[in-house]
């Protein structure tokens, strides 16, 4: 359970990430599953090389914006489908990360990352100190994230996923606003890469497949459940719901499903979160949650988020063996 | 003030569905002038407008804004200089953001945006002082998501955001075709209001002939990619809807005439 929540907390790094392009962007990029990998590679190899932990997660990043950026000009410059050019990026990432680690994995053990020395300050993976420090440093990324959307730029950002038109007519440079959130949004990403790979005890060329739907799991289960009123509440919203699939992984596999139904029960939670905000029932739970301030939310929010829970736990086998604390993160590696 | 300069263009060219949409417009404007553009649809207006704002850029000809070719810019580089309203009162505001945001969007036209707080106490205060103009109330809903706004509301709105930072040149494209008639007398008058002010050289684009000889101190008919009737402050004074009609009817005749001798 404590290790579901860890797990969580690291992922809103990279869900955060998602959340830039996503919802800021409107613009589903895939490229993520690649500057993932990249990330924790860059990571381990230095780190492997002896260089310091701080230093290798901030290259992850540098070399994550450079992910975004070749992204963005394939689809600002070159005129490439989005989508397309995030699934070109990705698939040209894989043959690169494998040159950075020149092998399939990269093994961190004894090592001295970031996880090796928290466990020195008594914060080992599991306690709850470890879960309040990795909580206190993502309140950090996100109120940086809110402080840069309230700035001139990052208003120029918003209003370019929200009305491309009329901010060209005021100025801005659509693609280079579209540029600078790819970059942005891809150095998360691969910095959580990297931080995963120390959390885990090592960097893996398929760690980062299938990971832009537990992005945009976290993503669209938060703000189904607090809303997106103001960007405070939408980067709150995409923690929680990053922790919440982690949560509902955890249950999943404590209820007997084993970690290779992950990549279903990731997508089985995606398509609930998007279908039964449209059920009337919901709806109406909506209009509680829109009436009330943000405590309510969640209390609103609960009932509906249990039912999609309950059915991923539900359907798995009733006789099978329940797997214990740990099991979430074997189900990333498989 | 703004100088269209033999302005030629011409869609899908080469092919069976080539169009001829500006041919040869030379179109002078001095500061203060308010001209009213009206003509059928595919007369070439809102290809003007595009042209001037820089979403078109012509086949040959200039375009020249307080006697600097902008011929080359694209419209975001041209933003500084240009002001612009569309028809749809969803085109000209952000509506996921809230008043206030978008009124800073608009403040920051011609400046840089770097990290400094979107909206501070000053700016806020500017805003609200701004935003009273309009009469409508929306200075004490600042925080309220634009998305919200009624369509006159938004229109007058997107009228005060698009002149707010002291364009050059105010194009306005039919904004008022889409609003119900009082909303739309409410826009119009804002605009002889804001234009007057502001002393601002303005295009505006009308479906509406007694709307174009009611506002501004010129009229110019569009048929067919040229500009075939320009009446100054003198002619247009004393006109009458019919007038307008009559031309029309006598323009489009004499064309006609044309095409039968050449046949």
């Amino acid at each position: 359970m404590n290790t579901a929540i860890e797990l969580g907390l690291i992922y809103a790094i990279m869900a955060i990430g998602v959340y830039l392009t996503f919802r800021i962007l409107d613009f589903p990029d895939l490229t993520v599953d690649g500057s993932f990998t990249t990330g924790g590679a860059t990571a381990a190899v230095l780190i492997v090389n002896d260089v310091h932990f701080i230093l290798a997660m901030a290259a992850a990043f540098a070399v994550g914006t450079v992910a975004g950026l070749i992204t963005g000009l394939l689809h600002t410059k070159g005129n490439i489908n989005g989508l397309l050019a995030g699934i070109l990026t990705m698939i040209a990432l894989y043959s690169i990360n494998l040159r950075i680690m020149g092998k399939a994995n990269v093994p961190l053990l004894g090592e001295d990352t970031a996880f090796a020395f928290m466990r020195t300050l008594g914060a080992s993976s599991g306690s709850w100190a470890l879960i309040a420090i990795l909580l206190a440093l993502i309140l950090v990324l996100k109120f940086i994230v809110d402080w840069f959307l309230s700035t001139d730029l990052g208003l120029s950002l918003q209003a370019t996923g929200d009305n491309e038109e009329m901010i060209r007519s005021f100025g801005v440079s659509t693609d280079r606003m579209k540029i600078l959130g790819l970059m942005l949004s891809n150095g998360l990403v691969a910095l959580c890469g990297a931080v995963v790979a120390q959390q885990q005890g090592f960097a893996d060329i398929s760690m980062g497949i299938g990971l832009i739907l537990v992005g945009l799991a976290s993503v669209i289960v938060g703000q189904a459940l607090l809303g997106t009123r103001t960007v405070f509440i939408a980067t709150l919203a995409v923690i929680v719901g990053a922790v919440i699939y982690r949560l509902a992984i955890y249950f999943a596999l404590t209820a007997g499903l084993n970690a290779n139904d992950m990549k279903l029960i990731s997508a089985v939670l995606v398509v609930a979160a998007l279908l039964l905000p449209q059920w009337k029932i919901f709806r109406k739970l909506g209009g509680l949650r829109r009436d009330r301030g943000v405590v309510s939310d969640i209390a609103a929010g609960g009932p509906q988020a249990a039912p999609a829970l309950a059915t991923s736990g539900a359907s798995a086998a009733p006789a099978a063996e329940s797997t214990r604390t740990g099991s979430s993160q074997e189900a990333d590696r498989a | 003030m703004l100088e269209l300069t033999d302005i030629h263009k011409t869609f899908f060219p080469n092919t069976v569905n080539e169009r001829r949409a500006l041919v040869g417009i030379d179109l002078h404007l001095a500061p203060g002038d308010f001209v009213t553009v009206i003509g059928s649809n595919g007369a070439g207006k809102s290809t003007v407008l595009n042209t001037v704002a820089g979403k078109l850029t012509p086949d040959t000809g200039t375009v020249r804004i307080d006697d600097k070719d902008v011929t080359g810019l694209k419209d975001f580089q041209r933003a500084e200089f240009v002001g612009r309203v569309f028809q749809d009162p969803m085109a000209g505001t952000s509506p996921n953001l809230t008043i206030e945001q978008n009124m800073s969007l608009a403040g920051r036209r011609g400046k840089t945006r770097g990290l400094s707080l979107s909206v501070g106490k000053a700016r806020r205060e500017e805003y609200h002082e701004a935003l009273k103009v309009l009469e409508l109330g929306l200075e004490n809903r600042m925080k309220t998501k634009v998305g919200l706004l009624s369509g006159g509301q938004r229109q007058a709105l997107s009228l005060l955001m698009a002149t707010f930072s002291g364009p050059k040149i105010l194009l306005l494209d039919e904004h008022t075709a889409a609003l119900d008639p009082q909303r739309a007398a409410l826009v119009t008058e804002l605009t002889q209001k804001v234009v007057a002010d502001q002393n601002l050289t303005t295009l505006m684009v009308t479906h509406n002939m007694a709307q174009a000889l009611e506002v501004g101190n010129r009229l110019i008919m569009m048929h067919e990619g040229r500009i075939i009737l320009d009446l100054h402050e003198e002619e247009k004074r004393g006109k009458t809807v019919e007038d307008l009609l009559g031309e029309f009817a006598k323009i489009k005749g004499a064309e006609l005439d044309d095409k039968a001798l050449l046949q």
